[in-house]
């Protein structure tokens, strides 16, 4: 059974340029109807026909979790990406029918928690908007600390604001304004659960932050998806189906792998959730490991690779596809 | 049309028994002639007609009389149904899930009428019709998961999930093969199926483990287990050990036919939406060694299932005190025949 293939055709019904460089969509059902319940800190992988060229990325629901009529998300452009998110900031119209899958959520709320600490970086406030809503339907207690660069990029605070009122707190770079960590790692109640989801180096911070606070790691949330990064073209083999392929400089391995019409299972396509990991048969170059799912022995071990984020340069690679 | 219910017992005089036609639909468990471990789990999709894998949520003619046992048992023990603090959310999750499918699979039985959080629920065979908010507990008699498995047929696990892992952290179980709700609550994955025999070693934990917590909604997963029972007795818990233990002790070879049991479990695995939990229900089934001999084939499958089992499982099964009579009884319907692979009456 593979994971991720349950598929829902939406429409997309609204384009909302929320600044220079966010942009939200709207999808409801092409045929009507709600779409599926989901829980906040839940992700779809959006499907970008582009030409020969499928690309799937995944992007948080943020919409409230309490209305199934339409899913949002948001997308910040990388003019340095892939050519994802300039695909649906360039190309997708209002009116236009995509593919998305069913909601998965590897970020969810922990629920036993007796207070929620969310700690967003940049775009990374779009899962806690799905749960903020869910909490405050509720009455779950909540605390939000945001930060981005600038008042004018920092997409959905005006609304978190309105809402929650005290509840959030803006941090902007153009102030030189920095979220007080030590301090608020220092003064919650007990049972307090923590939620990260911003850029690498703020998870980092506060994954280190907390455990030398002595917070255990049960209590450390953090949504870490890497999204792929191009890089040199490379072939590989793949002895199962007796293919050999080449993966393109925009494009991810695991893609590359989907293009040759073999169907790895999948989840995340961003490193996290382990569901494509693949053996290695031989190699003779060297790995560009870039997820979050093998261990460092895996990495170094040159028997595993996770090809919706990984990449490879050399001579030969062989894998077990 | 619709089901034709049977008044029965599962207990004292134990009325407990098949139609035909139900012995035609009993999920038999073994696809060929030897059983041992494995993660035998396959998607959960609607299956053929008149098996009991035709609706998601399967409901049979034992349906009245399993849910009047049920109010016995939790009247006579209330921590047969638990739910910690934080599996309120995932209790609606549940109570929606098996109202819909009920009502989709069964509608001359069941109807459920939704006007936004204005939820009116019909179940005629018990004779309830009640309005109520969903997401309101005050509007219910019990808690959303105690009320809708009230009136659901099987156990049910809600297994919440953290870290990697699966916490039994709310259920309802009153016809478990020998487990304890109230001992294991709170328990983790492993912990809870730590008393299981050679899988451990095996790796069927750490994978299945794996594979559960990657369950995704609309797509649920099943599996089924079994062992035997003496009697037709749904309540076997390590709580009434006493009541029903000794049952082991009363089989002969002149009452194999009726008093022992071939018990399956079909159990599912379902992520529920807004919880992200995923509930765990697990359906058992009873079959009399008189009626599974009406069915050449399966008599002929037991048979060796039962004479070659590997001790260790047949201890951890509480098979050992009556195994070796029926064995014996069984041995007489099988002539040695060849038996077609695959699960099917013939």
């Amino acid at each position: 059974m593979s994971a991720g293939t349950n598929k829902l055709n939406v429409t997309v019904t609204e384009v909302v340029a929320v600044n220079e460089l966010v942009k939200r969509f709207h999808f409801e059902r092409t045929d009507g109807g709600n779409l599926p319940t989901f829980s906040g800190g839940a992700h779809v992988v959006v499907e970008m026909r582009d030409g020969d060229i499928t690309r799937l990325n995944p992007y948080s629901l943020m919409s409230s979790p309490l209305s199934t009529r339409d899913y949002t998300i948001s997308v910040r452009r990388d003019d340095v990406g892939r050519g994802g998110s300039l695909f649906m900031h360039n190309r997708v119209k209002r009116g236009m029918e995509m593919v998305i899958s069913y909601p998965v959520n590897l970020f969810s709320l922990d629920l036993r928690a007796k207070k929620h600490l969310m700690i967003a970086g940049g775009i990374g406030i779009t899962p806690f908007l799905a749960q903020t809503a869910q909490l405050a339907s509720y009455g779950g207690n909540f605390e939000l600390h945001y930060t981005c660069r600038s008042e004018a990029l920092g997409s959905y605070s005006d609304v978190l604001r309105e809402r929650y009122g005290n509840r959030v707190s803006l941090y902007l770079d153009e102030r030189n304004e920095r979220i007080p960590l030590e301090r608020l790692l220092a003064t919650q109640p007990l049972g307090t659960h923590i939620y990260v989801c911003g850029p690498a180096g703020m998870i980092k911070w506060v994954r280190d932050s907390a455990a030398a606070h002595g917070w255990p790691d049960d209590a450390v949330h953090y949504e870490h998806f890497a999204a792929p990064q191009p890089g040199t073209p490379f072939d590989v083999k793949l002895a199962v189906s007796g293919l050999e392929i080449r993966v393109g400089e925009q494009q991810s391995l695991l893609e590359a792998i989907e293009a040759a019409g073999v169907d790895p299972p999948y989840l995340c396509r961003g490193g996290v959730c382990g569901q494509c990991e693949t053996n290695v048969i031989s190699y003779d170059g060297t790995f560009k490991h870039n997820d979050h799912w093998l261990s460092d022995e895996e990495h170094c071990s040159g028997k595993k690779i996770m090809p919706c984020v990984s990449r490879f340069e050399g001579r030969s690679l062989v894998l077990e596809r | 049309m619709g089901i034709n219910f049977r008044k029965e017992t599962f207990r004292d005089d134990f009325t407990f028994r098949n139609s035909p036609e139900n012995i035609r639909r009993f999920p038999f468990p073994y696809h060929e002639d030897a059983y041992m471990y494995s993660v035998n789990i396959e998607p959960h999709v609607p299956g053929p007609k008149n098996s009991v894998f035709e609706h998601l949520i399967d409901v049979d003619e034992h349906y009245v009389s399993e849910m009047q046992d049920r109010a016995m048992v939790l009247a006579e023990d209330p921590l047969r149904c638990q739910s910690l603090p934080h599996m309120t959310l995932a209790g609606w999750d549940l109570l929606e899930l098996l109202m819909t499918e009920m009502a989709k699979g069964y509608p001359e039985h069941f109807t459920l009428t939704r006007d936004g959080d204005r939820w009116r629920w019909i179940n005629r065979p018990l004779g309830i019709d009640d309005t109520f908010t969903f997401g309101d507990v005050s509007t219910l008699p019990y808690g959303p998961m105690e009320y809708i498995t009230r009136q659901s047929q099987g156990d049910f696990a809600i297994l919440d999930q953290r870290d990697g892992n699966l916490w039994m952290d709310a259920g309802m179980v009153t016809t478990q093969a020998d487990w304890s709700l109230d001992f294991d609550i709170g328990m983790n994955f492993f912990e809870w199926h730590a008393p299981v025999p050679l899988a451990h070693e095996m790796g069927v934990f750490t994978r299945a483990l794996k594979f559960l917590t990657n369950i995704q909604q609309g797509q649920p997963a099943r599996r089924l287990n079994w062992t035997m029972t003496i009697n037709p007795r749904l309540d076997t818990s390590p709580e009434n050990f006493h009541k029903w233990g000794s049952d082991r002790l009363t089989v002969t070879p002149e009452n194999v036919g009726q008093k022992v049991h071939l018990r399956v479990e079909l159990q599912t695995f379902f992520r529920l939406p807004r919880s992200n939990a995923l509930v765990f229900p697990i359906r058992c089934y009873l079959l009399k060694m008189d009626e599974l001999v009406t069915v050449p084939k399966w008599a002929r499958r037991f048979h060796r299932v039962l004479r070659d089992l590997p001790v260790e499982l047949a201890e951890y099964k509480g098979l050992t005190r009556y195994r070796q009579t029926t064995v014996e009884w069984l041995s007489k319907y099988d002539d040695g025949a060849p038996t077609s692979p695959g699960f099917s009456p013939e």
